[in-house]
């Protein structure tokens, strides 16, 4: 079963920031922050209606996003090459 | 940041996560037995569970990693769909698709889920309860390489460590890098290398002791 992907892999992304209620798997330290994608994970149901009881929602793509360590943390002391990779569903992603 | 909407999640000085509180303790038991009481639950089903819990191991990762280092056309294949690597390896992989990270001399990987604690339980077995911390949880993402020397690994300044967060319903594997030494070993001697923590990417696979 083929996804359509709004971001290509090598796209710039921008990761939302929401206030939010409920169960959100979009973790906080990298809302705000600008990430690469790195691959197309497939889709997958919403957490967010998962957590309610919504099973047969649609589904929605979700990306491997890197980010450069020392664009999330203004004091990290290693290398300007590390990095975080995580998963982020396509609603969750602006182009950057 | 001071442009940015208020984070949600800046609770401020963090409380202690450990042990489950007394009352959550008893609120458990006490939907248990009434569970069983009610006959919603079969007595020895709870059992039954606890017993398939307690029985998963890594050494199922370690049987898929060690393939890995043998045949290049299962790793192309176990990189691209770590479902499928496991169905041709007969590993019950169970609900949670599976994405596997090589580590290569300039790329290593390390494992964590900052939310919760997330963990590749069909192939790495129950998650160690430092991963389910969340002393883990916060300092792996931030101070990657510190953390690493905790666990006695020293990554080089030329290589990029990355930090994986299974943020979703992706479970995450490191393939490790396969030390030197071990050409003349078999699949099965190679899988005995492999530890829970080098598949987690805390630790450096240990070539075999000299003879």
């Amino acid at each position: 079963m083929s996804v359509a992907y709004a971001f290509e892999v090598g796209a710039r992304v921008r990761i939302q920031t929401r206030e939010v209620t409920g169960h959100v798997r979009t973790p906080g330290y990298l809302m705000g922050k600008v990430g690469v994608v790195e691959r197309h994970q497939g889709a997958y149901r919403k957490p967010e209606e998962l957590a309610y009881g919504t099973y047969d929602g649609g589904t929605a793509p979700l990306y491997a996003v890197r980010f450069q360590q020392r664009d999330l943390w203004p004091d990290y002391d290693g290398p300007a090459q590390d990095t975080v990779l995580a998963d982020i569903f396509e609603y969750w992603m602006d182009p950057a | 940041m001071s442009d940015q909407p208020h984070n949600p999640y800046d609770h401020g000085p963090d409380h202690h996560a450990g042990a489950p509180s007394v009352e959550n303790e008893i609120l458990e038991r006490a939907i248990r037995e009434l569970l069983v009481e009610k006959g919603v639950v079969a007595p020895d089903v709870i059992n039954k569970f606890i017993t398939i819990r307690e029985s998963f191991t890594h050494e199922p990762g370690a049987r898929l990693a060690a393939r890995m280092w043998v045949d290049p056309a299962f790793k192309a294949r176990a990189l691209e769909d770590g479902r499928a690597a496991c169905d041709e390896l007969g590993i019950n992989l169970g609900p949670f698709d599976l994405k596997v990270w090589e580590n290569t001399p300039r790329l290593h990987h390390v494992v964590v889920c900052t939310l919760c604690s997330c963990f590749a339980t069909t192939v790495l077995g129950n998650a160690p309860a430092w991963y389910k911390g969340r002393e883990y949880r916060s300092r792996v993402a931030q101070s990657p390489r510190a953390v690493l020397c905790e666990f006695g690994t020293a990554i080089a300044d030329d290589v990029e460590v990355r930090v994986v967060d299974s943020t979703a319903e992706i479970r995450n594997m490191v393939l490790p890098l396969r030390p030197a030494g071990t050409e003349h070993l078999d699949e099965a001697a190679l899988a005995r290398l492999i530890t829970q923590d080098n598949l987690i990417g805390v630790t450096l696979v240990q070539p075999p002791e000299q003879a």
